[in-house]
């Protein structure tokens, strides 16, 4: 088999819902994800100093750990992951010094690492193998009259050598809406940051973040947005609490993982104990416009 | 402020350290602030992603180690992604956090988190404690 799921830490618990509604949209989609073994978290973030080697091995022991499982390609949900594999094996792909290194520390994995695993964003994967075309030909329940805003955030985009699109100008989250029959809405802070880690240390930072990219997402007429990042998803929905708080003008907004709203257009059954996971509960929404 | 620049303020082993730490030459930012222009985060920092390119290039090192700058950049890349002259601004910043982290001068410890209450930490998914665990604590 040559496609391997990677999960990634947050997606088996506050991103349930990301990974429980990927999975069923896959099936649907004739393309199911086969999640590889004995997986651990890639790190979240890329280590960007050139000489420390021991913050890249966690990434790479799971690219060890697909290859050695028979997966050439490992595919993920996450934007974090996403970018933090692909940079680690980038890191080590063309140094055969520190990929022997990395190999020595690993010696009681049953393989070396050869450097060969190509690491996939599931958008890449619905956009080059099961093509736009093909998706808006098998949605049963298309999300006619919903306004949704692709929110990409940074680690989708950057560094541009990693952008699963143009990193300035992309279309993929808008091309992914309208072939769920949505209407595509595009918001000047769509590709501007969250404020990340920042909301551990700096909440207050976070939270006036949330309040312009909300703000900047309704005033382009998004009724809702998508992202493909359990930390955004963190920052804009979850923080929408501390939000209402601090601006009293802020009115909620849902914020959805696209996978939730691929599965639903497929025909998958909206799950109750997703909405459990969302602060804006999207419910009230999706009736409104006759989706559940 | 005044500062005087020297030879040897600019021919130091720590900017060289902070070089290669970063694999980045400062001296090829022309200080045309898109980066500065292009952060998110500009309006919390004390010095602006082109002023910390320029207080390096100047050797003024203890001003950027003890900046609250390196610790507010959220690694968005966004100022690396544009800058013309291809200075990956962001990895200047990451040398000069590791440089504090391998001091252990943090932004975060366990410690913070045991002063939360259950609630606020369960609240917090796993990718944020360990992004912010990794870029934040030594």
């Amino acid at each position: 088999m040559e496609y391997g799921y990677y999960p990634g830490c947050t997606l088996k618990n506050h991103a349930q819902n990301f990974e429980d509604a990927a999975l069923l949209a896959m099936e649907k989609l004739g393309h199911p994800l086969t999640e590889m073994k004995d997986w651990v978290c890639c790190g979240t973030v890329f280590s960007q100093t050139t000489d420390d080697l021991m913050l890249q091995l966690a990434a790479i022991r799971n690219l060890l750990r697909a290859e050695h499982q028979g997966y050439g390609k490992l595919i993920t949900l996450c934007s974090m992951c996403y970018n933090t594999l692909q940079r680690a094996r980038d890191f080590i792909k063309d140094d055969p010094e520190n990929l022997d290194k990395v190999n020595q520390f690993m010696y009681k994995e049953p393989i070396s690492y050869t450097g060969n695993v190509e690491v996939i964003h599931l958008l890449s994967l619905l956009q080059n193998e099961i093509t736009w075309e093909s998706i808006a030909k098998q949605v049963v329940k298309p999300l006619k009259n919903l306004k949704i805003g692709g929110y990409y955030g940074c680690m989708l985009l950057r560094p541009k050598e990693y952008a699963i699109d143009d990193f300035e100008d992309p279309v993929i989250l808008e091309n992914f809406i309208e072939a769920t029959g949505a209407e595509s809405v595009v918001f000047p802070y769509r590709l501007e940051c969250c404020g990340a880690y920042q909301t551990v240390t700096n909440k207050d930072i976070t939270v006036k973040r949330t309040f312009e990219l909300i703000e900047s997402a309704r005033d382009a007429g998004c009724e809702a947005i998508i992202t493909s990042c359990p930390l955004c998803a963190f920052n804009m929905d979850q923080r929408q609490k501390e939000t209402a708080e601090e601006f009293s003008q802020f009115v909620e907004m849902p914020v959805f993982y696209f996978t939730e709203l691929l599965a639903l257009a497929l025909g998958v059954e909206w799950n109750s104990n997703w909405s459990k996971l969302h602060y804006v509960n999207p419910e009230p929404y999706l009736k409104a416009k006759g989706l559940i | 402020m005044r500062y005087v620049i020297s030879h040897a303020k600019i021919h130091t082993d720590l900017l060289q350290k902070i070089q290669e730490l970063s694999g980045q030459n400062v001296f090829d930012c022309y200080q045309c602030g898109n980066c500065s222009s292009g952060c998110p985060l500009v309006e919390y920092m004390d010095y602006a992603p082109n002023q910390v390119i320029r207080l390096a290039q100047l050797g003024a090192l203890d001003e950027l180690l003890e900046s609250e700058t390196i610790w507010i950049c959220a690694t968005c890349l966004q100022c690396s992604s544009r800058c013309p002259k291809g200075v990956d601004v962001s990895k200047v910043m990451e040398a000069l956090r590791v440089i504090n982290l391998r001091n252990r001068e943090g932004r975060i410890s366990p410690d913070d988190i045991e002063k939360m209450t259950d609630e606020e930490v369960k609240e917090l998914p796993p990718i944020v404690l360990v992004s912010a665990f990794r870029k934040l604590s030594g």
